[in-house]
C-alpha cells in the first residue's frame, strides 16, 4: 500500500462519518416524531387521525420505494435550493437525510407499537395527557428497540453514503470506485472494504450496548 | 332487574355513594349490524369505605363496568358517578382530574419496565405536575406503606409477582385517591401471594377509608375481603348485596355455581350421578343441603338431630368457612326419605337453612 494512500483513506473515512452522522441526526430529528405520529394516529389510537395517518403513510412508502441512487439524482433541484450546490459532501447529506427520515420513522413506529397496551391504559387511568403518555411511557419504554432500529439505520446509511459519489459526495465508497475500480488499484478497494467492515462492526456493537443499557426487561441487565 | 331485595336498597342509596351506576348500558355494533350489549341496565351503588367485589365469568361485562369508573370506557346509556361527579360525560382536563382521584391496579401489573420501583410509583405524581421534592417524600412513604423497603432502586423484572403488585398498589395510591379499582389484581398470583396482597388491600381500606371496587372470577377473593358483592352475567347484575347474605342465601343459579367452588355446595360426583328429582318408589334417602350461618355454624346440630329426634344422617360433603368475620358452613346430608320433612323442620327451627336437592335410592 503506497504511503499517500493513508491520508486519502483517512480523509474519505472522515467524509463518510460526517455524512452519516449528519444524516442520522437530521433523519432522527424528523423521523422520530413522524414515527411516533404514525404509531399513535391510527383509528382508535391515542391521537386518532386516520386520514393524516394514511396520507403520511403513503408518503413514507413512496419515498422508501424510490431506489436511493434515483433519489439522489431526482432531488438535485431540492438539494441545490437547500445547500446552494448539488455537488459535494454537504450536498450529499440532503438525499441521505431524505432517505433516512422514512426509514427511521418506520423503525420508530414499530418500536412504539411493541409497547404493551396495558401501559398506555395504566397511564390513561392516572390522568395522563396523550403527550405525557408519548413522552413518559411510549418513547421511554421503546428506547431499547429504538436504539437497535437506529443502529440498523446508521449501518444502512453507511451503505447509502457509498452511492453519493455520483453527485461528488466523496467518502469511502467514492474512493473505492475512483481509485480501486477506475484506476485499477485493487489494494485501495480492499482497504476501503476493510474500513467499512470495521465501521459497521463498531456501529453495531455500540448500538447493541446502548440498547442493552436501556433494556431493563430482563434481570441480567442490572448494573450495566 | 334482579330478584334480590338488596339491589333495590342500593338503587335508593345512590345519593351518598362513592361510586354509583344507574341504568348503565354499553352497546356496540356487532357482526351483521346487530347491537351487542356488553352491559345492560346496571344499577349499583358502592358506599364510601366499602369493598365491593364484582364477580362474573370472562365476557360477562365486569371489566367494562370497572373501566367506566375512571372513564376508560364510556356508557352508551345511563350514568356513572364517582363522588357525585358524572364520569361518563367528563372530557379532557375534567376527566383527567377525576382519574387522579381514582387509582387502578391491574392483573398484569402494567409497570414500566424502564423505570425503577421508585420511578414507577413517582409516575402519577409527575403526571399530576408535583414538585420533585414532594414526589421523593411521597414515594418513600408509599414504599414503606406497601412493604417494599430496600427495593426502591430495583426494576420490575427483578421483582416477584407479589412485589410487582405492591408497586402497582403504591402507584395507585400515589395521588391519594378516594377510590381504588382492582382489575383481577390477584389472578396472576399464587394462592399464598394472593392472600398477602388481599391483606394489604384490606389494610389500606381500613386505614385510609378508601373505597375499593374489584372485579374477579374467584369467589375466594370476594369471600376474603369484600363487604359487598355483585354477580354479573351477560352484562346484567343478577344478584347484589352484603357478601355474607349472598354467601348464605344465594338465589341466582350463577351465584350458586360460583359458590360451589368455595363453599362445599357442589355435590360429590358419586351422588350427583344417582340423584333423582322426585322420590322413587321403595326405600330411598333425601339429599339435603344444610346451611349454617352465624352462631349456629359451630353447633353440633346433626348430633342433636340424632339424639333428640332419633334421625341418623349421612354426611356427604361439607365445609365451614369464614366470610369476613362470620363463620358459615354448608353440609350436604342424606336422611331416610320418610324422616326427611321432620329433620328439615327440626333444623329450620334451630335457625339453619335447608334445601332438598333430590333423592337417591
Amino acid at each position: 500500500m503506497s504511503a499517500n494512500l493513508i491520508p486519502l483513506l483517512w480523509e474519505a473515512t472522515l467524509q463518510t462519518l460526517y455524512m452519516v452522522a449528519a444524516s442520522t441526526i437530521l433523519g432522527t430529528a424528523f423521523g422520530l416524531p413522524l414515527g411516533v405520529f404514525l404509531a399513535v394516529s391510527q383509528r382508535g389510537e391515542l391521537l386518532s387521525a386516520p386520514w393524516a395517518n394514511k396520507v403520511l403513510g403513503l408518503v413514507v412508502n413512496a419515498t422508501r420505494s424510490v431506489p436511493f441512487i434515483i433519489l439522489v439524482v431526482a432531488i438535485i433541484p431540492l438539494t441545490r435550493a437547500i445547500v446552494g450546490t448539488s455537488i459535494g459532501t454537504n450536498a450529499a447529506i440532503v438525499p441521505l437525510t431524505l432517505a433516512a427520515i422514512p426509514f427511521i420513522a418506520r423503525l420508530v413506529e414499530n418500536a412504539i407499537r411493541e409497547v404493551d397496551a396495558g401501559l398506555i391504559e395504566a397511564a390513561r387511568a392516572m390522568g395522563a395527557t396523550p403527550f405525557q403518555i408519548i413522552r413518559k411511557v411510549l418513547i421511554r419504554e421503546a428506547r431499547p428497540s429504538i436504539a437497535l432500529g437506529l443502529t440498523l439505520a446508521v449501518v444502512s446509511l453507511i451503505g447509502y453514503s457509498a452511492m453519493v459519489g455520483a453527485v461528488g459526495g466523496e467518502g469511502l465508497g467514492d474512493l473505492g470506485i475512483r481509485y480501486g475500480y477506475q484506476r485499477f488499484m485493487p489494494e485501495v478497494m480492499a482497504a476501503v472494504v476493510v474500513v467499512l467492515i470495521v465501521l459497521v462492526q463498531l456501529v453495531q456493537s455500540i448500538g447493541e450496548r446502548i440498547a442493552a443499557r436501556f433494556d431493563k426487561r430482563a434481570p441480567r441487565n442490572r448494573g450495566r | 332487574m334482579t330478584g334480590n331485595p338488596a339491589a333495590g336498597a342500593a338503587r335508593t342509596a345512590a345519593a351518598g355513594a362513592a361510586i354509583s351506576f344507574s341504568g348503565v348500558g354499553k352497546a356496540f355494533a356487532g357482526p351483521g349490524g346487530a347491537r351487542v350489549h356488553a352491559l345492560d341496565d346496571v344499577t349499583l351503588a358502592v358506599e364510601p369505605g366499602a369493598i365491593c367485589g364484582i364477580i362474573g365469568r370472562s365476557g360477562a361485562g365486569k371489566s367494562t363496568l370497572l373501566r367506566m369508573v375512571n372513564g376508560l370506557e364510556r356508557p352508551t346509556s345511563g350514568t356513572v358517578t364517582v363522588a357525585g361527579r358524572d364520569v361518563g360525560r367528563a372530557r379532557g382536563a375534567a376527566l383527567r382530574a377525576i382519574r387522579r382521584e381514582v387509582g387502578m391496579i391491574f392483573q398484569h401489573f402494567n409497570l414500566l419496565s424502564s423505570r425503577t420501583v421508585a420511578g414507577n410509583i413517582a409516575l402519577p405524581l409527575e403526571i399530576a405536575g408535583e414538585p420533585a421534592e414532594a414526589i421523593r417524600a411521597r414515594v418513600t412513604d408509599l414504599i414503606a406503606r406497601v412493604g417494599l423497603d430496600g427495593l426502591a432502586a430495583r426494576y420490575p423484572a427483578e421483582l416477584s409477582g407479589g412485589q410487582k403488585q405492591r408497586v402497582g398498589i403504591a402507584r395507585a395510591l400515589a395521588t391519594s385517591p378516594r377510590v381504588l379499582l382492582s382489575d383481577e389484581a390477584t389472578s396472576a398470583l399464587d394462592p399464598e401471594t394472593t392472600q398477602t396482597v388481599l391483606r394489604l388491600l384490606a389494610d389500606i381500606n381500613r386505614d385510609l377509608g378508601l373505597t375499593i371496587l374489584l372485579i374477579t372470577h374467584e369467589m375466594a377473593v370476594v369471600r376474603d375481603i369484600a363487604s359487598h358483592m355483585a354477580v354479573i352475567e351477560g352484562g346484567r347484575i343478577v344478584e347484589s348485596g352484603p357478601t355474607y347474605d349472598i354467601f348464605t342465601r344465594p338465589t341466582h343459579p350463577t351465584t350458586r355455581s360460583f359458590l360451589g367452588g368455595v363453599t362445599g355446595l357442589t355435590l360429590p360426583a358419586f351422588i350427583a350421578g344417582r340423584l333423582l328429582p322426585a322420590r322413587p318408589d321403595g326405600p330411598s334417602e333425601e339429599v339435603i343441603r344444610v346451611t349454617f350461618a352465624g352462631t349456629h355454624a359451630t353447633d353440633p346440630m346433626l348430633s342433636k338431630l340424632a339424639v333428640e329426634k332419633g334421625i341418623a344422617s349421612n354426611i356427604l360433603a361439607g365445609a365451614i368457612e369464614e366470610v369476613g368475620p362470620h363463620p358459615f358452613g354448608n353440609l350436604l346430608i342424606s336422611v331416610d326419605a320418610d324422616r326427611g320433612p321432620e329433620a328439615r323442620a327440626y333444623l329450620e327451627q334451630h335457625g339453619l337453612l335447608t334445601e332438598v336437592l333430590g333423592h337417591v335410592r
